[in-house]
């Protein structure tokens, strides 16, 4: 603890405040990042895990800050005001939003937008920053002949590496990347999840929150994994803990539904869950995943606390000793 | 492929050039010199990344583009012989396609029993609506929906894995043939897309339907497959049963593929220094060395582009 935990959030709540009432996409979530490390935030569409990258950067209306807090370097970012926040951002704290592929300006050059982008930021874009630019742009195996292009030149996973280059540039404590791996191929896939490791072992960054959909792709790279469900953290723990032993009903289910090679609908057939993901707006107490959990009991209905199985692997789920964590797959 | 039945398609030598610009015209081949065959009751799945050129084999196999060289076979006929109206509603009465995005699929302003009564405008006039009706509700258990709880809907009250459900139904209801699925489950979450493609592989067991499986997902290729093609800028690069391929790779590209998918359980080699772009000069150099090999069968079941004629 203390001087490398980078990323404290405790309790953090933040709804969708809309006419029809609140949308309550983080509830309570309560999580640690620690300096060099890489943590997987892991659900499915609708279950809180872009909202939660949203809360700590972009919060705009009608995403609201509902309560908890969240220590960046030991400052609360929820109560920071936002000309404090902006000197942070790129510098310190860092985010690729989903689709930031696209972000790049059609009309303006490769080159044109990066210095747009860093003036905004009060950084002068001149002969020093150009060569790290460079220099940044051919370690991701990038010709920095790419700042001389319009963005319709290159392809889906050479922008995303501009954009990672550009997200890193200033040395970022943290990045959070949501979804950067979805649009993408599989061999583009798999050279932007590895740059993340590169780029944290190089000391170019000092961790990042990396938000998938795709657990597959958070087992090559994450050190630590949260599980989300309908606005909670379900299960959180070292990734070879999650995926060898998860104890979650919903982890359990979720890890057992995912198609490996080696597997065929001949010899092994995968279920998926039955049921569909809970409505969020309104929503009372009680475990989320209740509907579709077949150790459902009355104590359900109440919001499961979060406990510590080990120091590192905690869960939140009334009945998680008895269901026991015997290893799956 | 080991299989004496008469392939239901047969695509020989298929070529589509795409050509683009009003002054200047520019040519993409977007499929090059593509064969093979779709035999009853079995799914083929076609793997590519983005630009590939899968999807326009598929639209080919719709009849929705005309190969531009070659031809494509729909039980012994070409594709291209088929005209008239009535023809054309035969053919796709027998072929059907699923695309990626089921919401694009539907039209919004029609409640579900009014999709499923199109079907039997267009297809089967004659039909009396208590058998519509009967066999609307057979098709929608087979794919277990529902039937009172769907039918009254419109598409946005459904989500996007019922909405896939219902274009099975949808096939089912037309007893169609073939089946083109075209990243049928890209949009849905690992939770709800095991079901659709346990039911797809059911279907095409019992009803002797064949799947053309179009996805960039080499996982879910190998889960539901039985024979697999890989392809890699317009071209079949390996193609063969799907054990074959995946467990004794030949081609680069299709190593490359398989170094690079996420597999949950097995890791990626954090030694090796990966690059995409090195794939290209591989491939050169595997087809320098192979010269004027061509398409080659290294098993019985199983096919490798080792160079370029």
């Amino acid at each position: 603890m203390g001087a490398d935990l980078i990323l404290s959030v405790q309790d953090l709540k933040a709804y969708y405040r809309i006419l029809k009432g609140d949308v309550k996409a983080v509830d309570g979530v309560t999580f640690q990042v620690r300096r060099g490390e890489i943590v997987g935030v892991a659900g499915e569409s609708g279950c809180g895990k872009s909202t939660l990258a949203h809360t700590l950067m972009l919060r705009k209306p009608p995403l609201t800050h509902m309560g908890g807090q969240a220590f960046f370097l030991g400052q609360d970012i929820m109560t920071m005001d936002r000309e404090e926040f902006r000197r942070l951002r790129l510098r310190k704290i860092s985010i690729i939003p989903q689709y930031a592929l696209d972000a790049l300006s059609p009309t303006k050059k490769v080159g044109t937008f990066v210095s747009d982008l860093v003036r905004e930021h009060g950084i002068r874009p001149d002969g020093a920053f150009m060569n790290k630019l460079e220099e940044r742009l051919r370690l991701v195996n990038l010709d920095p002949a790419v700042l001389d292009k319009y963005p319709i030149e290159l392809s889906g996973g050479m922008k995303q590496r501009v954009i990672m280059v550009l997200s890193t540039i200033l040395n970022p404590e943290l990045i959070i990347a949501d979804e950067i791996t979805s649009a993408l191929d599989v061999s583009s896939q798999r050279f932007a999840a590895s740059l993340l490791v590169e780029l944290r072992d190089a000391g170019i960054i000092g961790s990042a929150l990396f938000i998938t959909h795709d657990l597959s792709i958070l087992y090559q790279i994450a050190d630590r994994l949260l599980i989300m469900y309908g606005g909670h953290i379900v299960e959180a723990g070292p990734v070879d803990t999650i995926v060898h032993a998860p104890c979650h009903p919903y982890t359990r289910a979720l890890l057992s539904s995912l198609p490996k090679v080696g597997v065929q609908v001949k010899e092994q057939r995968l279920e998926g869950i039955k049921g569909t993901p809970p409505e969020l707006l309104d929503i009372g107490p009680g475990c989320r995943f209740r509907e579709r959990c077949p150790h459902r009991t009355r104590r359900c209905e109440d919001t499961p606390l979060t406990e510590h199985i080990t120091p590192e692997h905690s869960i939140a789920c009334w009945h998680h000793r008895e269901i026991g964590g015997e290893r799956v797959g | 492929m080991v299989d004496n039945r008469q392939p239901i398609i047969s695509v020989e030598n298929v070529t589509k050039v795409f050509s683009s610009g009003v002054f200047f015209r520019t040519l993409t081949t977007a499929v090059r010199g593509v064969s093979f065959a779709m035999y009853p009751g079995t799914v083929l799945s076609l793997i590519g990344e983005s630009g590939s050129g899968k999807t326009t084999m598929g639209r080919m196999i719709l009849k929705l583009l005309r190969p531009t060289a070659g031809r494509i076979l729909f039980h012994g006929r070409d594709l291209a012989t088929i005209r008239t109206k009535a023809e054309r509603r035969e053919f796709y009465r027998r072929v059907q396609g699923i695309f990626q995005d089921p919401f694009s699929s539907f039209n919004p302003l029609f409640r579900v029993d009014r999709v499923f009564d199109l079907v039997f405008d267009v297809f089967f006039p004659d039909t009396p609506a208590a058998e519509r009706a009967a066999r609307t509700r057979e098709a929608l258990l087979q794919v277990n929906l529902n039937p009172e709880r769907t039918l009254a809907h419109f598409p946005h009250q459904l989500s996007g894995g019922q909405l896939q459900r219902l274009l099975i139904a949808r096939a089912l209801l037309l007893n169609a043939e073939i089946l083109v699925a075209d990243e049928l489950i890209s949009m849905l979450d690992a939770s709800t897309r095991m079901g659709i493609l346990n039911l797809l592989v059911d279907i095409c067991r019992s009803t002797g339907m064949s799947v053309l499986f179009i996805t960039h997902d080499l996982a879910l290729g190998y889960y539901v497959s039985d024979y697999t093609m890989i392809m890699h800028q317009g071209r079949l690069v390996e193609q063969g049963a799907t054990a074959e391929v995946y467990h004794h790779p030949v081609h680069p590209y299709t190593k490359m593929l398989f170094r690079s998918v996420p597999d949950i359980g097995r890791r990626w080699d954090p030694q090796e220094k990966f690059v995409p772009e090195a794939v290209n000069r591989e491939i050169a150099e595997f087809y320098a060395a192979n010269r004027g090999q061509g398409m080659v069968q290294v098993s019985p079941d199983h096919a490798v582009l080792m160079s370029l004629e």
